[in-house]
This record gives structure tokens, C-alpha cells and sequence, in this order.
């Protein structure tokens, strides 16, 4: 439930390509000779030394840990640096509970919020205008509308304050990280800052969210808080990949001139990097919404209370119905943010007429006051009268998901044993039966195989830290479910990612829906997920692609619509079909693409993990879930949570590698061509 | 150009909204404030409740009926959303002050009361809920095969208990992290040929027993009453050895059916100590099994608010709920 937005992982700088002689044997088949020697020697000694624990038991380790927690908390009250962040957490809750009684709340005595609907939503739609025009103004004046419409104004306005606070708070923090991250030269803190963003970014919310509440309180502060720690990471990435990418030759040039240090970043390298930077606040925005429904566990205000209390009555178009407002507020702040990016770089060159623009803004600010002030005079401009909208949509798609239940469950059913009997089991039993030191010894073989010496130290490092936490066995089950997702999000990124590059249209029928299934919280899909499927690792799988297939179909069409379109006539030029321009051009030219849509669909259905624990998976996810439900097992779900930033990061160490050898093989690779 | 589309596009939106409002004709703000105003100078002193409200319909039920009598007598009631453990860690910092409805937590209980804790939290008492736990299947199968409801015979149905997740055995679904659970130690002790398998979270349980009724599947699993799917799917329950004081003291042990919980309150300390109309209301507060079953069939099945739901069970109920303001 932990995962981003984040477009691609900044890759590391590429190294130069190394000329080297082709090995003689490919890699695939010396992988293929490693998986057959595992699989005979799981043959002879499967179940011995698996070190599977029950899922109701915990070991030493886990004590110790809970312990650890259990003496923080007996200290809160004379611990001066609790003391110092519940303050600061106090002084979250004073800022939202101020927001929220102008604009979402009954400011009581006041019947109604100091500034009525009418009033934000004229104001909003004037910011859309000043920031990117009129299309977008249009956008934001109808998603307000939309937000009370449905039925759902004042958690909207909460999870918009919330979303808001978090993200200044990150980008406040964040900046000064990505500007020391963009300009240090060495890269032993590089490298560290980047394992701290990779933990955060990997470490399931549902491990933190108790110590955070202890650290903070419960409400407004423990939701911003939470969402700060996730939506920090994208911004220093992306903002210090920005400012490390401008030109050295800028620099140079700028730099002949006897600039300071201060002056080249402020008048130079910042500037340059403006648009990178939006790009990054832009995903530190997305980060942010997609807390929404975890914040909800502990009281956080906004749109995931209602999706997460329809979820209890398993009420199916009850939690659709603010889910979909989540994802109308990502994509109406994801369109400004892009937008206003854009605009602000055609002001940059002097593409507008700057005095019409101020005739403009000021008329509409005339008109946008107007309508606060008869949002403050009167109740059907201050309250959104109740519409049918909400209930009559959620009865819809209550219907639509019975009559497709009761159509596919058959057919699901089929798919589910299908997939579990040929590939989930047969994987797992190799993964989780085989001894521990078995399993652990063919993984780092692969590594090796795929990603060559580079790749053995995190490998190392990762296994030797997964079989330290005392949680092997689950941690093979998730990394099991975890491939197999993948495998089904290539297939499917391949397929959609392939068919959205070379037809305009289904690109542009696609791209929403894509949106959607990313941003859309997981709670409101699992129940008809659950009808289709049962409770089973299938269900948590599918959950998966749901959420990391929209990345990995984007990144794949980008890729693709990357290549040359002159390799791609000289081909044609050569008579060649569709399926051989798709399978012996597009495909190999875009490989890069391939590797990080692998990459990125993995660590996507990995953080899905803890959603597949609560839908019958086990394993890692009912770990979290269980340490976050009970008390005395913090330490377990801790110890998981550790486990699964393990796994992430080995994964994605051992793809960097090996995407890094490829680049390195490449001569050889075109020649063949 | 630019300037007539922005003017045209803001008047447009205005209109529209005009309509979407409907023009309305409700009273002045100002008045409505000053009525407030004066209100909250009349009403007694009663004091806050900060009710925190755990994830499951049954304990929204009961929370939601308290807040609603309590706000009658004057009481300014908040309501969290909040799991069981962090409620109990918001006694201590006055963020919460009441839980209404708790199926026992020794570990925290061990942390927060004050024999062997930072005395944050005290229990206040039964709610006159009782929680059944159990092993359950769905009604069809207790009415086709009434031999299942004994555990003796469980082995001999094992094979129709498999699924893909089940590896041979028979499937025993087990429930919501949050929950007591010995059934991994249960089947082993009672040498059963299942494997328990979690469904982790009260959603996955249910929308299970539901498709399994639906669709006439097999299914086995951890449940308990009060719960409002009962009156949708009456579950029937599995008998297993009887529950005998200590038979579950070793949870590797364990080989015995669940008690019976007397479900109870629990409050901060510091909240009780303050005292007034609200303390003795939550004090009282008692009910039994099928009234908060009424409530909750409200809220889930008939989709009324918690609030709309409270209110008319208060309505309906205005005897009882006088028991409890003494």
C-alpha cells in the first residue's frame, strides 16, 4: 500500500559502454542451467530447513523488538524529543482544523464554513486560470463542482487540505536534499541518500503508522506526518536528477563569468532545472493522494474515511464513489501542476501579452469575490444542497459489480486455478520448499548470471539481512507472488504498452483509464476482487497489476514511441510486417524501456503486498497487517516490513545491474540487427 | 478576445451554479449563527467525549447510540476512526476517551491500566454485549451435510475444503489479524487435515461466507457474533472440545473451543476522573445483543448514516436509553 506515483527511478548516470567480447554462452541459458540444477536439488531435499514460522507465532528477534517499542512508548511522557514532535504534530492539527473550518467545516457558531462552496470552487477555478488558462480553469471549476455534486464536499476539502499541507511540508523540506543531491560531487552521498529514499519509498505505511501516532498524535498530524514521509522522496529524486542534468557546458560558460556558488544555483542550475522540479512536486502531489486511505486508519480527515467505512459493510458503490473523487482530484491536480509548468515556461520567453493577462485576472478576481462573498451570505451558496448524484452512481455500479460477479465467477475461478496450479505453485514450492540456504545460494547464482559481479555485494547483503529477520519463508511466498505479477504486468505492458504507441486513439482511450487504476485506492476494488476470486494470493496478485500495470504500460508506449522514426521507415523500406516491425524493431530499440517497466511494475506490485495480506495472501502483507492490529506482534510486522525494503531494494539493485550490462553489450547487440 | 472568453466562461459558471444551487431560499446565516450562539450559552455543561470508533459495524452501532444520547444531554461528541491499538495509545495524550465495545486486549491492558501500566486507561465495566467466537460454515452446509457441525467429523470432508491456496488439505479460512486466534494450534493439536489459511481483514471473511452460501461452496472459518451478516447469512457454528478454564492459557496448546467474551468498556483515566453527565452515561451504557444487531442491520443493510440509524433507535427505544441517564 506503500507505493508512488513515481515515474521512472532516476537511472544512475550511464556508464561509458564498455567494449566486451560477447560471453559464448547467452545469459538467459546460463540462468536456465541454474533453475534446473535448483530444481533437482529441490527435488531431494524439499521441506528440510524451510524455516517457515506459523502465522499467529513470533521469535526472540520480534520480542526484542516489540520490546524496543513498548519502551518508547512507556517514555512519552518525559521523552523531551517526543514532547518536541507532538508539538509539532499540535501544530499540524491547529493549521488543517484552521483550514478546515474556512473551508470544509461548520465554523461553529456559524452554521457553515467561513467561505461556502460556491467561494472555493470561484477562487480554485481563478488559480487554475492565473497558473495554466482557461482549459485548466475549466477542469478545476468542474471537479469542485463534481466533489459536492457527488456528495462528498467536505471530505474533499479536507483530503485537498491535507494534500496541500503535506506537500509544502515536503517540498519546504525536500528542496534543500535534492539541491545537495543535484550538486554534490561525491558519491558516497548520493548513494546514501538514495538508500534512505529507497527505504522510505518501500517501507509499507502500515509498520510506521503506530510509531507515528506515538511520535505525533492521531488525526490531521499523524495524516500529514505519514504523508509527508511518502511524498518527500519523489520530489528530492526527481527535483535533484533536474539539477544535476543541467549542462556542464552552461555551467562552464556561466560559470566564466565568476559566479559564486550561490549565484550559479540560483540563477542558473535552479532555474534551468524548473521544469524537473515541477515534475517532481507534481509526483510528491500524486504520493500524497495515494496516502488518502491509509491516513483514514488513524483518523486522518478527507476522502479515504468514507471509502474505508463503506469497506466494513462491504458496500461495493459506497466506497467507489469517494474513491473516484480521489482520483478526479489526481487527475485535476496532475493536469494543473503539468500545465501550469508549461504555461510558466511560455511567460519565461515572452509568449504572452502580459496587460491583457492582468485585465483578465483582475476581472476574474472580481467575479471570484463576488462569489465568496455570497458563499458567506447565503446557504445555497455555503452548503451543496444533497443531489441524488452520489447514491444513484453508487447503486449503479452496486448492480453493474453483482451482474458481473455473477457472470465471470465461473470464468475467474478457472483463471485463478489455472495460474496458481501452472505457475504459482510449482514457483513457490521451488522458492519457499527448498532449504533456506538452497533458495538463497540460486538467487544470488542469478544475480550474478543477470546483473554480473556488480550485483552480488546488495544481494549479499539483502539475503543475509531477510534470513537475519527470522522471516524467510513468507519472504519467499511474497517475492513468489511478487514475480508472478510482474510476469503478468509485462504481458500486459507489452501488449497495451505496444498497441498504445502505434494507434493515437487507443492511446488516448487508454491514458485515463490507466490514470485511474493508479490512483484509485485498492479498498474500493478489493470486494468485487474478492467475489471474483476468494481470499486467495490470486486476488493480491491481481490487485498488483491492477496498480503497477497503468506504470509499466506507459513506460513501454513511451519507449516505443521513443524510436526513430527513421529506423522504423528503413524497415518498412525492407518490406517488413507489422509483427516483424513490432518484434525485431520496436521491441529490441526499446529494450531500456523494457527493463525499467520490469523494474518499476515489480517494486508497484511489491508494495502492493500488504492490500494481498488482507485479502488471504499471508505472507509478508498478513505480517504488517497482523503487527498493525495487535500490540504484541509490532515486532513481527516491523521485522516483515524490514524484510519486504529488502527485497525491493535487492530486486531492483540486481535490474540495475544487469540493465546496466546490456548497455554495456549493446555494440554487439546492434550489430546484430 | 481573451479577455470576452474569460468574462463570458466566469458568467456561464455563474449561471450555472445559480441553477445547480437551485436559487435557495434558506434562512440567513447570521441568524442561524446567533441561534447557535445562543443554544450553546443554554445548554448544560456536559462536557466532551472523544469516542473513538473501531472498524466494524456492531461498534459503530453502539458508539454512534451513546454519542447520539449523549449530544441530547449537551455533550460535544468527536467521533475517530480508529483500529483497537492506536485508540488505546490516545488515552494517554486525551485524544480519545471512550471505547465502547472491547473483546479484550491483555497486552494492552498490561501497558495502559494501572496495576501494571501508566494507569492511562481503566475498564469501565461490561456493555451487556456477549462475543460469540467459533468455527463457522454457511447455512447450506450445515443443513445438507448436519454431521460437518461436530469436529470429529471435519477430516472426512477435508477433500471438499481444498482450494488453490490449500496445498492438498482442507481450507480453514482464518479471520482478521485483529483478532484472538488459535486455530493454527487448534487443527494441529486436534490433528485435523487442514491448513489454515488468513483471510486478513473482517471484508475478506465475510464477502467468503457470502459467495460460499451464494454459490453453495464449501468453506470453513474463524467467526463471531454480534455481526450483522447473520441476518443476512445465518452461519451455524462447528462444535469443538468445550472451552474449559486454562485450556487456552499455552496458545501452542490450545485444543478447545473459544469462551464466551463479555465485551466491555474502556476509558481514560483522566476523562473518568472529570466526572458530569457524560462519565455516568457511558458508565450505564448497557445493551444486549440484539438491540445493537438492530442498529447495525440499519447501518449495513438498510444504508442509513451511523448517525440517522442512532437517532431512531434512540427514538424507538426511549425507555432504555432513560435506564441509562439514571
Amino acid at each position: 500500500m506503500t507505493a508512488t506515483l513515481t515515474p521512472p527511478r532516476v537511472e544512475p548516470d550511464a556508464e561509458p559502454p564498455v567494449v566486451r567480447e560477447r560471453p559464448s554462452m547467452p545469459r538467459w541459458a546460463w540462468a536456465l542451467v541454474v533453475v534446473g540444477v535448483w530444481i533437482l536439488v529441490y527435488l531431494v531435499t524439499k521441506g528440510q530447513d524451510t524455516l517457515a514460522l506459523p502465522g499467529r507465532e513470533h521469535t526472540d528477534l520480534h520480542e526484542t523488538l516489540t520490546g524496543f517499542r513498548d519502551d518508547v512508548l512507556a517514555s512519552r511522557d518525559t521523552n523531551p524529543l517526543i514532547q518536541l514532535t507532538y508539538n509539532i504534530g499540535q501544530a499540524f492539527v491547529d493549521l488543517v482544523d484552521w483550514a478546515q473550518r474556512m473551508i470544509s467545516v461548520p465554523d461553529l457558531p456559524r452554521p457553515v464554513p467561513q467561505i461556502g462552496w460556491l467561494g472555493v470552487t470561484a477562487i480554485a477555478t481563478w488559480v487554475g486560470l492565473a497558473v495554466a488558462g482557461w482549459r485548466i480553469a475549466i477542469l478545476v471549476g468542474a471537479s469542485f463542482v463534481s466533489f459536492g455534486l457527488f456528495g462528498y464536499w467536505s471530505d474533499s476539502m479536507d483530503l485537498l487540505i491535507v494534500t496541500f499541507v503535506a506537500v509544502a511540508v515536503s517540498v519546504l523540506i525536500g528542496m534543500p536534499f535534492a539541491i545537495w543531491l543535484g550538486t554534490t560531487r561525491r558519491p558516497a552521498v548520493v548513494a546514501a541518500i538514495n538508500v534512505v529514499l529507497d527505504i522510505l519509498q518501500t517501507m509499507p505505511t502500515f509498520v510506521y503508522l503506530l510509531p507515528v501516532v506515538l511520535f505525533v498524535g492521531i488525526g490531521a498530524s499523524a495524516a500529514v506526518v505519514c504523508t509527508v514521509l511518502y511524498a518527500f522522496p519523489p520530489i528530492v529524486r526527481i527535483a535533484g536528477h533536474g539539477i544535476r542534468s543541467v549542462s556542464a557546458t552552461t555551467i562552464e560558460a556561466t560559470d566564466a563569468s565568476g559566479q559564486t556558488r550561490g549565484q550559479r544555483l540560483r540563477k542558473v542550475q535552479l532555474p534551468m532545472a524548473r521544469k524537473t522540479i515541477v515534475v517532481g512536486v507534481n509526483q510528491s502531489i500524486m504520493a500524497a493522494l495515494s496516502m488518502a486511505t491509509i491516513a483514514a486508519f488513524v483518523d486522518g480527515p478527507g476522502l479515504g474515511q468514507p471509502v474505508l467505512a463503506a469497506l466494513t459493510r462491504i458496500d461495493v458503490g459506497g466506497a467507489f464513489v469517494p474513491g473516484m473523487l480521489i482520483v478526479v482530484m489526481a487527475v485535476m491536480l496532475d493536469r494543473t501542476t503539468t500545465a501550469a509548468s508549461e504555461a510558466s515556461e511560455k511567460a519565461a520567453r515572452g509568449g504572452i501579452d502580459l496587460r491583457r493577462r492582468r485585465i483578465v485576472l483582475a476581472a476574474t478576481a472580481v467575479l471570484a469575490l463576488v462569489a465568496v462573498y455570497l458563499s458567506r451570505q447565503y446557504f445555497w451558496a455555503a452548503e451543496f444542497r444533497e443531489t441524488s448524484w452520489g447514491p444513484s452512481l453508487a447503486d449503479a455500479v452496486d448492480s453493474f459489480t453483482e451482474w458481473f460477479t455473477d457472470t465471470f465467477q465461473g470464468v475467474t475461478e478457472g483463471f485463478k486455478d489455472f495460474i496458481s496450479s501452472v505457475l504459482l505453485n510449482p514457483m513457490q514450492s521451488l522458492l519457499a520448499e527448498s532449504p533456506w540456504y538452497v533458495t538463497g545460494l540460486a538467487i544470488l547464482l542469478l544475480a550474478f548470471v543477470f546483473g554480473g559481479v556488480r550485483a552480488v555485494l546488495p544481494t549479499v547483503v539483502c539475503l543475509a539481512g531477510i534470513w537475519y529477520l527470522d522471516l524467510w519463508h513468507d519472504a519467499m511466498i511474497t517475492l513468489t507472488m511478487t514475480l508472478v505479477g510482474t510476469l503478468l504486468v509485462m504481458v500486459l505492458a507489452v501488449v497495451f504498452g505496444v498497441w498504445m504507441a502505434r494507434r493515437r486513439a487507443v492511446d488516448l482511450v487508454l491514458r485515463p483509464l490507466l490514470d485511474a487504476g493508479q490512483t484509485i485506492p485498492p479498498f474500493v476494488y478489493l470486494i468485487p476482487m474478492l467475489a471474483l476470486f476468494g481470499p486467495t494470493r490470486f486476488t493480491a496478485i491481481v490487485a498488483g497489476v491492477v496498480y503497477a500495470g497503468p506504470v509499466a504500460v506507459k513506460l513501454v508506449a513511451d519507449g516505443i514511441k521513443g524510436v526513430a522514426p527513421t529506423t522504423i521507415e528503413a524497415s518498412r523500406s525492407t518490406g517488413a510486417t507489422a509483427w516483424q516491425e513490432i518484434t525485431k524493431v520496436q521491441l529490441p530499440m526499446a529494450r531500456g524501456s523494457l527493463v525499467l517497466a520490469a523494474n518499476q511494475g515489480l517494486l508497484y506490485v511489491l508494495s502492493m503486498a500488504v492490500i494481498g495480506g488482507m485479502v488471504g495472501a499471508g505472507a509478508l502483507g498478513y505480517d504488517i497487517v497482523l503487527g498493525f492490529s495487535r500490540s504484541e506482534e509490532w515486532g513481527k510486522g516491523a521485522a516483515a516490513g524490514i524484510t519486504i525494503v529488502l527485497i525491493g531494494i535487492m530486486v531492483d539493485r540486481i535490474c540495475r545491474a544487469a540493465a546496466a550490462r546490456t548497455e554495456g553489450g549493446s555494440p554487439g547487440t546492434k550489430a546484430r540487427n | 478576445m481573451r479577455k470576452r472568453t474569460g468574462t463570458r466562461l466566469a458568467a456561464v459558471a455563474a449561471c450555472a451554479t445559480f441553477v445547480l444551487a437551485g436559487c435557495g431560499d434558506g434562512g440567513s446565516i447570521d441568524e442561524e449563527t446567533e441561534a447557535n450562539e445562543s443554544a450553546a450559552a443554554e445548554a448544560g455543561d456536559c462536557g466532551d467525549i472523544n469516542m473513538a470508533v473501531n472498524p466494524w459495524v456492531g461498534y459503530e452501532a453502539s458508539a454512534y447510540v451513546v454519542g447520539a444520547v449523549a449530544e441530547s444531554i449537551g455533550c460535544t461528541v468527536t467521533y475517530k476512526e480508529l483500529k483497537e491499538d492506536v485508540s488505546w495509545q490516545g488515552f494517554g495524550t486525551g485524544e480519545v476517551d471512550v471505547i465502547i465495545e472491547d473483546w479484550g486486549h491483555p497486552d494492552l491492558e498490561k501497558k495502559f491500566f494501572a496495576d501494571s501500566g501508566d494507569g492511562s486507561a481503566e475498564d469501565f465495566g461490561e456493555n451487556g454485549n456477549v462475543g460469540i467466537i467459533g468455527w463457522f460454515v454457511p447455512p447450506w452446509l450445515a443443513k445438507e451435510h448436519p454431521d460437518i457441525l461436530d469436529y470429529e467429523n471435519l477430516n472426512d470432508y477435508a477433500k471438499d475444503f481444498a482450494t488453490s491456496e490449500s496445498g492438498g488439505k482442507g481450507q480453514f479460512l482464518g479471520a482478521d489479524p485483529s483478532y484472538v486466534q488459535f486455530d493454527e494450534a487448534i487443527v494441529s493439536n486436534l490433528g485435523l487435515d487442514f491448513k489454515v489459511v488468513f483471510s486478513g481483514s473482517e471484508a475478506a471473511s465475510i464477502t467468503a461466507f457470502q459467495k460460499a452460501e451464494d454459490n453453495k461452496e464449501f468453506l470453513i472459518g474463524y467467526f463471531y457474533e454480534p455481526q450483522w451478516l447473520f441476518a443476512d447469512v445465518p452461519l451455524e457454528r462447528v462444535a469443538l472440545p468445550p472451552y474449559e478454564d486454562g485450556c487456552q492459557d499455552d496458545p501452542a496448546k490450545v485444543d478447545c473451543d473459544y469462551p464466551e467474551t463479555t465485551l466491555k468498556k474502556v476509558v481514560s483515566t483522566s476523562w473518568a476522573d472529570e466526572g458530569g453527565a457524560g462519565v455516568d452515561l457511558v458508565k450505564n451504557f448497557s445493551w444486549t445483543n440484539d438491540d445493537q444487531n438492530v442498529v447495525a442491520k440499519y447501518i449495513s443493510e438498510d444504508g442509513m448514516s451511523p448517525e440517522d440509524a442512532a437517532a431512531k433507535w434512540v427514538d424507538e427505544n426511549q425507555d432504555k436509553v432513560d435506564a441509562w441517564l439514571g
